[in-house]
């Protein structure tokens, strides 16, 4: 049943890359794709930008988060405060890169938790026959069936207080929303890893390593899982973009990070009341997320073209 | 993903808008792909076609069973280890009692074990008693039809608009590909599903609410006017958090049509019906769309959780008064029965579409067994 229709032309085209310095090559060859999206390559350097200013802005930017100042709130752009003030007059340039680490940090952790269950999941699922199969399918049909967001609300509701008084309320938050974010976005990541396995254990190169004794756990992580990377890494970049919009959303409906941790969404839900009197201070928030999720999903769409030789003119 | 939004999702992801088009070598959805096998090689397909869709529509309600079994579990579990007290505030009123606090408890089984409280509600749950709002006062099930409908209007509505985007102009990009059209269109698809819908919905407002003041950024339910005045308010209130959905869909959707509609248009039959001289329109209406259309079905299907996310930031922000604002403000005030039976709702909505969008692939495409 599993035949060659579902195999990835990136499988089909490549499955010899093992070698060191094959694989070299071909991680060349894969840049130089990618170089031509250009707005991918733009992309890249906007969002390596956005990382840079996160993880070194507030060392230059030295003015405190909450810092109140009543003279000054409500306050739009200028030279003492660029992105201008909240209400309690507190810096928003300030707010926005320490917040921003945060969001940055939760999309990219929840990436890798999706990644990682989907990738196990499907990888049993695609190995195994009859009956662990169809159980895992179905359990993946089953989250793929759940409303997200009206259980991610009701699980974050329900267990920020007993995680935050375990570890504080910073770190509780980030695991519960990490964890929570990442727990529904694992499933498509299954399906690829499935469908990829299923074509490609039953193609030569596997069924030479079967024959020469070679484990089955060896043979997913020498031969199979390195050959079914393509497609992972697509869907990890945009699940990066989904997650950072999936926690602003949290943050937004006031079910997310708590108002002294200044997350981008949370900004923008403290700024919505003000809308007519200060829209500076929900523009340059929501401007971030618009920026950093776009850029990823362009890095998502070049590294697809740069990993699917069937794009290639 | 724009949903949980939502973008949670979305929220997609997905929530909020989608990006699951990551891949369209393995389109998700075809979990049966031995659907994809030559006709030839499944015998029978012709006949009995009308006894074998039922049958699958059986086989397939049956499966939705233990699907929508295993949800509720899932929920009344979650809710059941939820630290809140819908009777918290009647325990430190001292006007009440504590013994009418026991009372009510026991009243509602509040105390009962878990697997007795879940099976009590199942029960009732098919006898059609979905319990007891315990903030509004009345029936849940009442509370959710009256909300319901401003939902279903604004999402009905923001298909109908992605649909009005996606089609035309996926159809023409993929017509003309690498045209300055398609790439304009392209960058416009990015740009909109990147945009959160939070966000779009604050910008709409910033723009024709504050600034042009054209229209209304509060939903009213009572519109005190009647005849045409009534639905010109009722459009105008409408406009913005219909666009902003539908913005957002129909700029994913548009992708997918596109690269759809690039993946038949190669095809041989199409260079067939194109030489034995069919007009390009015809060719592209006729012969391709409605092949093209098949993966999309499922890939719209896929998107209704995300779409759910989507519509309870939106309401949300426009206080509109739907199911998706009724969830948040019950989880706000631990209003238990409510949130059970609205996440219920959800699932229940995603799985019929994920049904309907099943049949309708078999009808789109005669290839299709059911089985």
């Amino acid at each position: 049943m599993a035949g060659s229709t579902l195999a990835s032309p990136t499988v089909s085209a490549a499955p010899e890359g093992i070698g060191a310095t094959e694989r070299a090559s071909s991680g060349i060859e894969t840049w130089r794709r990618f170089r031509r999206h250009r707005l991918a390559v733009a992309s890249t350097v906007v969002l390596g930008l956005m990382l840079l200013a996160v993880a070194l802005g507030p060392l230059l930017w030295q003015v405190p988060i909450n810092d109140i100042d009543f003279a000054a709130h409500l306050e739009g752009p200028s030279w003492g405060h660029p992105f201008g003030t909240d209400d309690l007059g507190q810096d928003l340039l300030a707010r926005m890169l320490y917040g921003g680490r945060i969001s940055l940090a939760v999309g990219l952790a929840a990436m890798v938790v999706a990644i990682v269950v989907g990738t196990a999941i499907g990888a049993v699922a695609g190995m195994a026959h009859g009956s662990i199969d169809a159980a895992l399918m179905w359990l993946t049909d089953l989250f793929l069936s759940l409303p997200p967001l009206p259980l991610l609300l009701l699980i974050i509701y329900v267990f920020r207080e007993p995680l935050t008084q375990l570890v504080g309320p910073e770190l509780g938050t980030f695991i519960l929303v990490v964890a929570v974010i990442g727990g529904f976005r694992w499933m498509q990541v299954a399906r690829l890893v499935r469908a990829q396995f299923l074509s490609l254990r039953e193609k030569e190169f596997v069924e030479a390593a079967r024959a020469l004794g070679m484990s089955s756990l060896r043979m997913v992580m020498r031969h199979i899982l390195p050959n079914s990377l393509g497609p992972i890494i697509v869907a990890g970049t945009i699940d990066v973009a989904a997650a950072i919009i999936a926690e602003s959303t949290l943050s937004f409906l006031g079910l997310g990070f708590p108002p002294d941790i200044p997350t981008w969404g949370r900004i923008l839900f403290d700024a919505k009341d003000y809308l007519d009197i200060a829209p500076h201070w929900a523009l340059f928030p929501g401007m971030a997320i618009f920026l950093a999720v776009l850029a990823i999903n362009f890095i998502g769409d070049g590294l697809r073209d740069a990993l699917d030789p069937r794009t290639s003119a | 993903m724009a949903g949980f939004d939502p973008a949670i999702h979305a929220i997609d992801t997905d929530w909020a808008g989608a990006k699951e088009d990551a891949d369209h070598r393995v389109k998700p959805g075809d979990d049966d792909f031995e659907w994809e096998q030559s006709p030839a090689l499944r015998p029978n397909c012709e006949t009995g076609e009308s006894r074998s869709v039922s049958r699958y529509l059986l086989r397939r309600l049956l499966i939705a069973i233990p699907s929508l079994l295993g949800i509720s579990v899932v929920l009344f579990a979650v809710l059941a280890l939820a630290p809140g007290d819908p009777f918290g505030e009647l325990a430190t009123n001292p006007n009440v009692p504590p013994e009418v606090g026991m009372a009510l408890r026991a009243k509602f089984g509040l105390d009962d074990p878990i697997m007795l409280r879940y099976l009590r509600w199942l029960a009732a749950m098919l006898h059609g008693d979905w319990g007891f709002s315990f903030v509004s006062r009345i029936d849940v099930d009442t509370l959710i039809l009256q909300r319901l409908p401003a939902t279903l209007l604004v999402i009905g509505s923001s298909q109908v608009l992605a649909l009005l985007i996606a089609l035309p102009v996926g159809i023409y990009s993929a017509v003309r590909p690498y045209s300055i059209f398609d790439q304009v269109a392209n960058l416009l698809a990015f740009v909109g599903f990147s945009l959160p819908t939070f966000f779009t919905g604050l910008l709409f407002i910033l723009l024709f609410s504050i600034y042009l003041d054209w229209l209304p950024f509060v939903f009213r339910a009572d519109i005190a006017a009647t005849g045409w005045h009534w639905y010109w308010e009722q459009f105008k209130q409408s406009v913005m958090p219909v666009a902003v959905l539908g913005l957002l869909q129909g700029a994913s959707w548009t992708r997918y049509v596109r690269s759809s509609v690039l993946e038949v248009i190669r095809l041989d039959y199409v260079t067939t019906a194109r030489a034995k001289g069919l007009p390009e329109r015809i060719v592209v209406i006729k012969h391709v769309v409605r092949n093209a259309l098949i993966p999309v079905v499922t890939l719209v299907a896929l998107q209704m959780p995300a779409l759910f996310g989507g519509a309870i930031v939106t309401e949300q922000i426009f206080r509109i008064p739907g199911i998706g604002s009724l969830l948040i403000s019950s989880i706000l005030a631990n209003d238990t029965p409510v949130i059970m039976a609205v996440t219920f709702v959800f699932a229940c909505l995603v799985i019929l579409f994920n049904l309907l969008a099943d049949i309708l692939y078999g009808w789109l495409d005669p290839r299709i067994a059911y089985r």
